[in-house]
C-alpha cells in the first residue's frame, strides 16, 4: 500500500496535538500511516510509541535545529524531506494555523495540488476524493487533485473514527533549516486552560453572543456549559466587546461547529454566525428579540431574558436529573 | 517604504451566496460583490504605517474579473496610492495555486518591502495564498496576525494559534497576513473619493507579466461534485411567561440531550 504522509503538530509544551488521532485514522483509510515530526535535538520520549497507539505504522522523526524558535519552517523541511524519502500517494495535516501554513509552502515547492478544508476523505479509482462543507454548511462539494501528489488540509475535529494501535517502525533523520527566510518565534504565550471541552470537535456547544451585556455576567453562559459538559463558544460581538477571547468565536471568521447541541444565549444570529454552527443537529436560542433570526433556524427558541429563563433552565436540568 | 496590500474581490456575506451546482463555481450573479473586509483591514494597516511614516507608498494588488475595478478603486478613495489589477480571461476559475503564482509573478514585476493580505478570504476560506506567495518569492511569511508593529527594516506581530498566541518577527521584504483582530478599517472621505479618480489602476495581463498559464505545469484541484443541503426550517417558538427555562429543560430531556 502507499504511504499516507501525516504532519504531526506538536504543542509549545511538546505535546502532540489532538488532531494527531483524526489525521492518522484517515490516513489508515487511504493507505500506510506515516507520521512525520519535526523535533529538536533534545527529542520526545514516548512520542512514537504515542503515535503508534493512534494507528502511525511508521514514524518519521526529523530532527531540527529551529524547532520553537523558526516560524513554520522546521515542520516545512521536515516533511518535505518525508516526501523527498517516502514517495507518498497523498499528503495530510490539519487544517489548523500551522497546518495551513505548511501546506502552502509545500505544494509551491513540490509542484502538488492543494486541497483545502476537507471533511472527509476517502480514496476511489486511484484517486484520493475530498468532501467539503461550503458556505456554512449550505453545500457539500466534491473535489480531487489533477497533477501530482495531493496536499491535503484536514478540518480538525471533522473526523470521527479512530484507527486501531500498532507498534510502529521508527526512522530517524535531521535537516538543516535556512534561517534567512523564515520568520522568528520570540514568545509564546500559552491559552488559559479552561477544563471545558474544546469548542471543535464538541458534541454539545453553549455561545453567548452581546445580549450578555458584560464580561462579568457573561459567567451565565460558563455555567450553562458546566451543567451540559458543554464547550464555551461565542459570536463576534462578544468576542469584540472582550467578553471571551477570540479563540471562542464561532462563524464564519470563527470556528465552524457541528455538535449535537448548540444553544445560543444573547445572540441575534447573524448570517455570518449562522455560518458556523447551522449545521448543528439541534439548535436552541434565548433571546429577547422575537424577531432575531437565530429563531429562524432554531428547533426550539424562548423569546425572553437569558437572566432569567437561564438561571431557571440550569435549576431545571438538576431537578430533572437528581 | 512601498507596501502592497492584497485585495480580494468576494460575495457580500450579509446575504446568501450561491454555487453553480454544473460546476461548482461561484455564482457571481447571485450576490453583491464588496472586497473581503479582512482586506479593509490589511488596507488599514498600511494606512496607519502611511499615515506616521511620510514617504510611504501603498498599493492595492488584486487578481479577478472586471468588476474587481470597483473594489479597488475604494481602495484608492481609502487611501491607496495606485492600483494594479491583474485580469484576463485565461484566469477564469484559477485554484489556490493558479492565484498565488499569478499574484507572485506580478509581485516580482514590481519593488515592494512588504506585502499585507487577510489571513483568510470569506469565499474560498482556504488562508493559504499569502504563504504560497511568500514559497514563491523566497521570504519570510509572518500569517495569521492579530496585531501588527512595521519598522523600516523589519515586521513584527502576535500570531493566532491553537493553543495560544506567539510573539513574531522578520525582517523585511516579508509577505504578511492579517486577522480581523487588527484595525477596523476606515470610511473613505469625499476627498478620498474625488481624488481616487485620478489615481493610477493599472490593468495586467497574463502576457505582460510573462505568464503562460500553459506553461506553468502546476497540478490544481477541481471540483467533482456539488450538492445544496435543504435550508434548515424554524422549529417551535416559545414567548417566556414564567416556566421557559422548565419546559426547555423537558425538551432537552425529551431528545436525550441533558
Ligand atoms: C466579514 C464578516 C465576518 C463575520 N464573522 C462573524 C463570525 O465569525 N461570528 C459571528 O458571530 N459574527 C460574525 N460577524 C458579525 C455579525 O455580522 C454580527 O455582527 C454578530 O454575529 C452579532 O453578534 P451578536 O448576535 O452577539 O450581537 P447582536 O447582533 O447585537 O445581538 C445581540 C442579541 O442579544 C439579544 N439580547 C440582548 N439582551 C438580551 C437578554 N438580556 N436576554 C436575551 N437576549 C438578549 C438582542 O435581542 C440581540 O438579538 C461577521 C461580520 C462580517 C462582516
Ligand atoms: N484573487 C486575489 N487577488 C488578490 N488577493 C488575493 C486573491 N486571492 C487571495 N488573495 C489574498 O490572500 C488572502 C487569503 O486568501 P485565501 O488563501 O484565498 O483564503 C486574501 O485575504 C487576500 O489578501
Amino acid at each position: 500500500m502507499s504511504n499516507i504522509l501525516v504532519l504531526i503538530e506538536l504543542s509549545n509544551t511538546g505535546e502532540t496535538r489532538n488532531t494527531a488521532p483524526e489525521l492518522l485514522a484517515v490516513a489508515r483509510r487511504l493507505g500506510t500511516p506515516v507520521a512525520v515530526v519535526a523535533t529538536s535535538p533534545v527529542g520526545s520520549a514516548g512520542l512514537a510509541a504515542k503515535l503508534g497507539s493512534y494507528g502511525a505504522a511508521q514514524v518519521y522523526l526529523v530532527e531540527s535545529a529551529g524547532v520553537g524558535t523558526l516560524l513554520v519552517a522546521p515542520q516545512l523541511e521536515a516533511l518535505a524531506a518525508a516526501v523527498e524519502a517516502l514517495d507518498p500517494a497523498a499528503v495530510l495535516v490539519a487544517n489548523s494555523v500551522e497546518g495551513r501554513d505548511v501546506a502552502a509552502r509545500l505544494s509551491v515547492r513540490t509542484g502538488a495540488g492543494l486541497i483545502i478544508d476537507a471533511v472527509d476523505l476517502r480514496s476511489e479509482g486511484g484517486r484520493v476524493l475530498a468532501t467539503h462543507s461550503v458556505f456554512g454548511g449550505a453545500y457539500t462539494v466534491e473535489s480531487t487533485v489533477v497533477g501530482v501528489l495531493p496536499i491535503v488540509t484536514v478540518r480538525q475535529g471533522a473526523i470521527q473514527d479512530r484507527a486501531e494501535a500498532v507498534t510502529p517502525s521508527v526512522t530517524e533523520t535531521s535537516v538543516s533549516v535556512q534561517a534567512a527566510n523564515a520568520a522568528v518565534i520570540d514568545a509564546v504565550i500559552p491559552a488559559v486552560a479552561s477544563g471545558r471541552p474544546a469548542l471543535r470537535g464538541a458534541a454539545t456547544v453553549v455561545s453567548g453572543g452581546r445580549g450578555l451585556g458584560s464580561k462579568a455576567d457573561f459567567i451565565l453562559v460558563e455555567q450553562l456549559a458546566d451543567v451540559l459538559g458543554a464547550a464555551v463558544g461565542a459570536s463576534r460581538a462578544a468576542v469584540d466587546a472582550g467578553f471571551v477571547p477570540q479563540s471562542s468565536q464561532v462563524g464564519q471568521t470563527g470556528t465552524t461547529v457541528s455538535p449535537q447541541l448548540y444553544v445560543a444565549l444573547g445572540i441575534s444570529g447573524a448570517i455570518q454566525h449562522r455560518a458556523g454552527m447551522q449545521t448543528a443537529k439541534t439548535i436552541v436560542a434565548i433571546n429577547k428579540d422575537a424577531d432575531a433570526p437565530i429563531f429562524d433556524v432554531a428547533d426550539f427558541g424562548v423569546v425572553g431574558d437569558v437572566f432569567t429563563v437561564v438561571p431557571q433552565l440550569i435549576e431545571a436540568i438538576q431537578a430533572l436529573r437528581q | 517604504m512601498k507596501i502592497i496590500v492584497l485585495v480580494k474581490q468576494v460575495p457580500d456575506t450579509e446575504e446568501e451566496r450561491k454555487l453553480d451546482l454544473g460546476s461548482g463555481v461561484l455564482d457571481r450573479g447571485a450576490s453583491e460583490r464588496i472586497i473581503d473586509e479582512v482586506n479593509e483591514r490589511a488596507l488599514e494597516v498600511a494606512l496607519l504605517y502611511k499615515d506616521s511614516n511620510k514617504g510611504t507608498e501603498v498599493v492595492a494588488l488584486s487578481m479577478g474579473p472586471e468588476s474587481v475595478i470597483q473594489s479597488l478603486r475604494k481602495a484608492l478613495s481609502m487611501g491607496a496610492d495606485s492600483a494594479m489589477h491583474v485580469r484576463d480571461n485565461a484566469l477564469a476559475g484559477s485554484d489556490v495555486s493558479r492565484t498565488a503564482a499569478v499574484l507572485a509573478a506580478a509581485l516580482r514585476n514590481t519593488r515592494f518591502d512588504l506585502v499585507v493580505a487577510g489571513n483568510e478570504s470569506t469565499d474560498g476560506r482556504g488562508g493559504v495564498v499569502p504563504a504560497m506567495i511568500a514559497e514563491h518569492l523566497g521570504l519570510p511569511h509572518l500569517t495569521y496576525l492579530n496585531s501588527t508593529e512595521i519598522s523600516d527594516t523589519g515586521v513584527s506581530g502576535v500570531r493566532a494559534g491553537e493553543d495560544g498566541t506567539l510573539s513574531v518577527h522578520a525582517a523585511l521584504p516579508a509577505v504578511i497576513s492579517v486577522t480581523e483582530r487588527v484595525a477596523e478599517a476606515r470610511f473613505p472621505n469625499f476627498k478620498g473619493i474625488m481624488t481616487a479618480k485620478k489615481k493610477l489602476l493599472e490593468v495586467i495581463s497574463l502576457s505582460q507579466l510573462g505568464f503562460d498559464p500553459a506553461l506553468a505545469r502546476m497540478s490544481s484541484s477541481v471540483v467533482v461534485s456539488t450538492s445544496e443541503r435543504p435550508a434548515r426550517t424554524a422549529g417551535k417558538t416559545i414567548v417566556d411567561e414564567g416556566t421557559a427555562g422548565v419546559e426547555l429543560a423537558e425538551y432537552l430531556a425529551a431528545g436525550h440531550l441533558i
